[in-house]
């Protein structure tokens, strides 16, 4: 059986839901985290598979960029979620209410 | 090749002296407290010079180039958006001299960098560099706003800016990649070309909302807003005041790279501009009914931001030279408005440890020159002359109304009538009620003053003549036709 970029686009879909729905429902903050991850990495997978289509090197090189970006997001992430520890004993988001919301 | 270095000297020229600024200001004691301050100011202004110097030297030209591979597009546009982010990160800096907590080289040095991330989200030619910028300026507002370690607030806004811009920013690259699919090119002319050959795909309407979702969370517009009045209150001041003015105006400039080049389908009235209309209106609405209610200034602020957003939205609607002239006019006006009401609440919440409207009590009293400040800021925020806010929201009413807009022209004129009544109510703080401190003047230091100087001069320069930055506003928005 072929494997074609309609496959790609429908696990990357699946991906990305699965991490927005993550964001969204989960309140432990290395969770959420987590969950963004997933969601650039759908966008890497559809981005590497379109490139792989279209016999074009564009898609791949942004995917280099976007995983520096996220190694960068995670760290400062990291340090939030230290600062946020250090200052309420909880990293579970819905703790964090002190501003209204 | 000379001229592709020439093209990015500021950006070059900001790095280093972030670099700089990071080496100087780390553990600063005594005089180097302020030192830091001064310095990143400073070089801040050579920046500007810099820049101006370039702009008479024939760098951008006068026919629009794209240079490092296409990355960087060098035009008017990329000239106006640049001189006023740079503008924007120097009167940060100078309100930001003698505040003890941010007295340490990281702050001022991520806000250098931050501002190289404006400069080439507005330059951008390519989604590769358009994503970096975007990310360049993300992170290093996650951390500026998450800067006040000592408070409970601060990490808190930072946390929750960082939750919300990291899903914006990966919802928006998901749009990307797809856009990428349909046309193969990541260069945006290129892309264009291709977007208009083939609109009728469905992935490219998929695309464009997730793309417009993104933006919109950058631009702080209804329904994606709902994270700035946290980050504008739990976020120490002068962050707030670069977020609020610098960073929306990064998001409009993309917006409008992307959307009046037709890069996510063809700019027509009829299909998908109807989402943006639908923003365009409930930022205005909402974002002014919720500013009614506010207690805390920099809440109030950042509704106000969310109506002004809503605004601007109208400009980028009407799809003309008029109207995204008018956008870069109103977003001019907005930087130096805006930076100047958030300078007095720093000066202000520096003397009274909270920023709430009721602090505003008596100020003109207090310190008169304050509340005059305030005051022109408030009245450039309604629209009333002679504050530059009112050709601000007159350039654009009159493009929204040559373009047939003029059912939206006039609900922004109702909202902005509505605006004026929270305005006015803090002004009202200021000069008719009394407070017990009457005797003692707020402290303002010369820097502060100077860059309260600066703002109130912009706003009454682009308020008295607008004709000069308008002609010149309207110039860059030929580019895109």
């Amino acid at each position: 059986m072929q494997v074609t970029i309609e496959w790609y686009i429908a696990l990357s879909t699946i991906l990305f839901t699965i991490g927005a729905l993550g964001v969204l429902v989960r309140r432990n903050a290395i969770i959420i985290f987590m969950s963004v991850e997933l969601m650039l990495n759908s966008a890497n997978l559809l981005l590497v598979a379109f490139a792989q289509q279209l016999a074009d090197a564009h898609g791949q090189v942004l995917v280099f960029f976007v995983m520096t970006v996220a190694a960068a997001e995670v760290a400062i992430g990291l340090a939030l979620i230290v600062v946020i520890f250090r200052t309420k004993n909880t990293i579970d988001i819905g703790e964090i209410n002190l501003l209204k919301g | 090749m000379i001229t592709s270095y020439l093209a990015i000297l500021p950006e070059i020229l900001l790095i280093i002296l972030a670099a700089i600024v990071l080496v100087y200001g780390r553990h600063p004691k005594g005089d180097r407290k302020r030192g830091v301050g001064l310095l990143s100011s400073w070089g801040v202004f050579v920046v500007l010079l810099v820049t101006a110097g370039l702009s008479f030297a024939g760098v951008p030209g006068e026919v629009p180039q794209e240079i490092w591979g296409g990355m960087f597009r060098n035009d008017a546009f990329t000239l106006v958006f640049r001189t006023m982010f740079v503008m924007a990160a120097l009167v940060t800096c100078m309100l930001t001299v003698d505040v003890p907590r941010l007295q340490h080289g990281e702050w001022y040095a991520l806000v250098m960098l931050a501002t190289v991330g404006f400069n080439l989200m507005a330059a951008a030619g390519d989604m590769i560099i358009l994503y970096l910028a975007l990310e360049t300026a993300s992170i290093s507002f996650y951390v500026l706003s998450g800067y006040a370690t000592d408070g409970r607030r601060s990490p808190e806004a930072g946390i929750k800016y960082f939750v919300y811009g990291a899903f914006a920013s990966a919802v928006m690259l998901y749009g990307l990649s797809f856009l990428y699919g349909i046309t193969g090119e990541t260069n945006i002319s290129l892309l264009t070309q291709a977007v208009l050959g083939n609109i009728s795909q469905p992935m490219l309407l998929l695309s464009t909302i997730l793309v417009v979702a993104g933006f919109g969370f950058k631009v702080s517009a209804v329904p994606f807003h709902f994270w700035s009045p946290d980050v504008y209150e739990g976020a120490p001041t002068s962050t707030t005041a670069i977020l609020s003015t610098a960073s929306k105006a990064a998001g409009f400039a993309v917006f409008l790279r992307l959307f009046m080049s037709g890069a996510v389908g063809n700019p027509s009235n009829q299909n998908w501009w109807v989402m943006v209309v639908v923003m365009s209106i409930l930022s205005m609405v909402l974002g002014n009914m919720a500013a009614l209610w506010q207690t805390n200034i920099k809440r109030l602020l950042a509704y106000s931001g969310i109506a002004q957003a809503g605004y601007l939205l109208i400009g980028l609607v009407t799809y003309s030279v008029d109207g995204t002239g008018s956008i870069l006019f109103y977003l001019y006006m907005y930087v130096f408005t805006n930076i100047a009401a958030f300078g007095v609440v720093i000066l202000l919440s520096r003397v009274t440890g909270s920023d709430e409207i009721e602090d505003l009590n008596g100020l003109s009293r207090r310190s008169p020159y304050l509340a005059i400040v305030m005051l022109l800021a408030l009245l450039s925020l309604g629209g009333i002359p002679p504050a530059a806010g009112f050709f601000g929201k007159l350039f654009i009413f009159r493009a929204a109304v040559e373009a047939g807009f003029w059912w939206l022209a006039l609900i922004g004129l109702i909202n902005a009538f509505i605006a004026l009544f929270y305005y006015l109510s803090v002004a009202k703080h200021m000069y008719l009620y009394r407070s017990d401190d009457e005797e003692q003047p707020i402290p303002v230091s010369r820097a502060a003053a100077l860059a309260l100087g600066i703002c109130t001069l912009g706003i009454l320069y682009l308020g008295i003549v607008p004709s000069a930055v308008f002609d010149w506003t309207r110039l860059a928005a030929q580019v895109f036709f």
